[in-house]
């Protein structure tokens, strides 16, 4: 009998999904995460090492006789922007990484490289444009990272810039920057302290996943595991309708317990492995939601390719205003989640894998 | 001809058994029963796909995987609102325009008819316009539910030398490898016969299971399209004029080895066959081609009108044409 686990947000919790929260990881310098997560685990530095593609890959064995070996994969890296020229006085042209969206940028305060370095995105005062220039949207081709004189020697072509948001809580709820995936990175680092012992459990910090999956591709290749899943976070799309009309596209709802896919744009979920997950949650009386099937693509759909085929699902956070300068998520949730990931993975046995039960 | 009456009973068998992507276990059975007598073994792997072997490698020998996908084109339950309407999106590639007053089956058995929202004057629908009725009258009264899959209900159709059938895509090939598996006998080659799944979204079946036989050679068994319906697509490739050899399409180039032992098979037996050029569409045999350290692969393409529609049609000439092909291909030394 695995030994109880009642996942909480503690300050020492709340601690380390701050800075994970604010450090900057945008794809493909995903260092700052990296950092954090080989120190957040030292207890198995002798069975983590760091991929030629800079995945942290950890490999946590139980200790029971016959244990299915599970890969979870959380990815490290953020939507964001990179430098891409100097203008001088302080002024960068810059290209978007992942899925920005051009129209959230303007007016925000941004942080640039390693050094944190502040800047903003400005764009014209409302004082000096006239009523065609207010409706216009403005191309990310037409926007500069400011970040004064000062801050311009300190930064270089090629830096990465995200956000600057700090992890805030609001009464029940998280708001911050990066929450995709850094609430997927916390529950990894707390589902390998606490893993069961009827698994092995493979843990994946990933890299890249904004732009492909890339680094889920080459994680699953170096596991070889029976199972894959891919906790991460997805839209809430859950606010009411103004004319009163039924939301039939909210994807999730906040307060509806961790998202469990059926499908995406990259993967349709195993059924034998959903079930797993919705019976758990039902016998641990832990809210749960579907993900509307729909678009999009999480670490599973690299994962379930992989070799000769890694029966893969994913598990989301539903979090509202996802790949914006700052979504917002319930703490319930969160837990709510990692609370189902822990006991369905400490109840797993590989009689799931039954091809008989592929429906 | 009693040959082509056992294809064509087949081929009614797996037309008329829902499988979309993902939902693959009905189907999956079906041909389960239909080939266990005629292999050495058989297995279903991680992701779903039946792979089935026949024949031991020997001396001239290739290990060979003919692919054939058992998934076809559907939809899956988004949003079930409180009057008992299912939205829905795809599973691959759907038209709203073929959607609009069709049929639906669930796996479960559920029934449905396809509607759609008012439109304006020159609104093109698209699939967010449409919804399911179930004859529920509310969302507790409804028998699906989100996450629920239906394919498209249809029965099959034998209009004498033509067939129509929603999903022959891709069960016309399926019928063409289990036709083949059971004639090719005392072959030279190791033959792996593999039902894919998932085909419809993204090859992903093809993926693993190619990665898992390590094939040597690949033959994808696949539809294609055809430019013989009035004012259509330009292209090369007609109803009943033989199985067609496919050189490219937008997801692969054929390996000229495998274009040309098809080439000479079919000049060798006297087959008619034509050369398959397809501007758009994708098969299998590109999953295969791309595997470890890639792998020689080509696609045996049976000419196909309306494809991804409820109402495909296919030559009953030309199926058999390409069990014919196929059957000679696989009992011979392969000479590459």
């Amino acid at each position: 009998m695995a030994k109880k686990y009642s996942p909480k947000m503690g300050k020492k919790e709340l601690d380390l999904l701050t800075r994970l929260s604010n450090a900057l990881a945008v794809s493909g310098d995903e260092q700052e995460v990296r950092e954090i997560v080989y120190a957040e685990l030292q207890e198995f530095k002798d069975s983590m090492h760091t991929d030629a593609m800079g995945n942290v890959l950890v490999s946590r064995e139980g200790n029971e006789p016959i244990r299915p070996r599970v890969m979870v994969a959380a990815h490290m890296d953020e939507i964001g922007m990179m430098l891409i020229k100097e203008d001088g006085d302080g002024l960068f042209e810059f290209v978007v990484i992942g899925g920005v969206d051009p129209r959230q940028l303007v007016g925000k305060p941004v942080i640039v490289g390693r050094k944190h370095v502040p800047g903003v995105i400005g764009a014209k005062a409302i004082h000096l444009t006239t009523k065609e220039e207010r409706e216009q949207e403005l191309k990310v081709k037409s926007l500069r990272i400011d970040v004064g004189l000062g801050g311009s020697k300190l930064v270089e072509i090629g830096d990465r810039a995200t956000f600057d948001t700090k992890l805030a809580v609001l009464g029940p709820s998280l708001r911050g920057k990066a929450l995709d995936d850094r609430l997927g990175v916390f529950n990894l680092i707390e589902l390998l302290k606490n893993a069961p012992e009827n698994i092995d459990l493979l843990a994946a910090f990933t890299v890249q996943e904004e732009l492909g999956l890339r680094g889920a591709k080459t994680a699953a290749y170096h596991f070889t595991s029976d199972i894959g899943i891919a906790m991460d976070s997805t839209p809430a799309n859950d606010m009411p309708h103004f004319d009163g009309e039924e939301n039939t596209t909210h994807n999730t709802k906040l307060d509806g317990g961790p998202a469990i896919y059926l499908m995406d744009g990259a993967t349709i979920g195993d059924r034998r492995l959903v079930k797993w997950l919705t019976d758990t949650a039902d016998a641990e009386k832990i809210p749960w939601q579907y993900r509307q099937p729909g678009r999009g693509g999480t670490d599973a759909g690299a994962i379930h390719k992989t070799r000769a085929g890694v029966p893969s699902v994913s598990v989301s956070v539903p979090q509202r205003y996802l790949h914006s300068a700052a979504g917002l998520v319930r703490i319930d949730d969160e837990l709510n989640t990692l609370k189902l990931m822990h006991a369905a993975l400490s109840r797993l046995d590989r009689s799931i894998l039954n091809p008989q039960e592929i429906k | 001809m009693a040959k082509t009456n056992d294809l064509l009973k087949t081929l009614e068998m797996l037309v008329e058994t829902p499988g979309p992507s993902g939902s693959e276990h009905q189907i999956r059975s079906k041909i389960e029963a239909e080939i266990r007598e005629h292999v050495d073994e058989f297995y279903t792997d991680a992701l779903g796909n039946l792979i089935a072997r026949k024949g031991k490698k020997a001396e001239g020998g290739k290990r060979v995987m003919v692919s054939a996908h058992v998934d076809e084109i559907g939809l899956m339950v988004t949003h079930v609102d409180d009057n008992g309407f299912a939205r829905f999106i795809s599973i691959g590639g759907v038209s709203p325009y073929t959607c609009i007053g069709g049929r639906v089956l669930f796996m479960n058995g559920t029934q449905g008819v396809i509607g759609v929202e008012r439109l304006e004057a020159n609104e093109q629908p698209n699939l967010a316009k449409l919804f399911i009725d179930t004859g529920a009258t509310s969302r507790d009264d409804s028998k699906v539910g989100v996450g629920d899959v239906c394919g498209f209900e249809r029965p099959f159709m034998n209009l004498g030398k033509r067939l129509v059938a929603k999903s022959m895509d891709d069960r016309a090939a399926v019928a063409v490898a289990i036709g083949a598996l059971k004639a090719v006998q005392n072959t030279p080659n190791e033959i792996y016969f593999v039902f894919s799944v998932q085909e419809e979204v993204g090859l992903r079946g093809a993926i693993t299971a190619a990665y898992g036989v390590d094939p040597e050679v690949g033959i994808a068994v696949d539809v294609t399209r055809t430019g013989d319906t009035p004012k259509g697509t330009k292209m090369e490739v007609s109803l009943g004029k033989g199985p067609a050899i496919k050189v490219r399409d937008s997801s692969f180039i054929a390996d000229p080895r495998v274009i040309n032992w098809m080439v000479e098979e079919a000049k060798a037996q006297g087959l008619p066959y034509q050369m398959e050029v397809l501007e758009a569409g994708g098969t299998d045999g590109a999953a295969i081609q791309r595997t470890r350290a890639g792998v020689p692969a080509g696609c045996l393409s049976i000419p196909c009108r309306y494809i991804h529609s409820p109402s495909e049609m296919v030559d009953t000439d030309d199926l058999q044409g390409c069990v014919e092909l196929l059957t000679g291909l696989l009992g011979k030394p392969i000479g590459f």
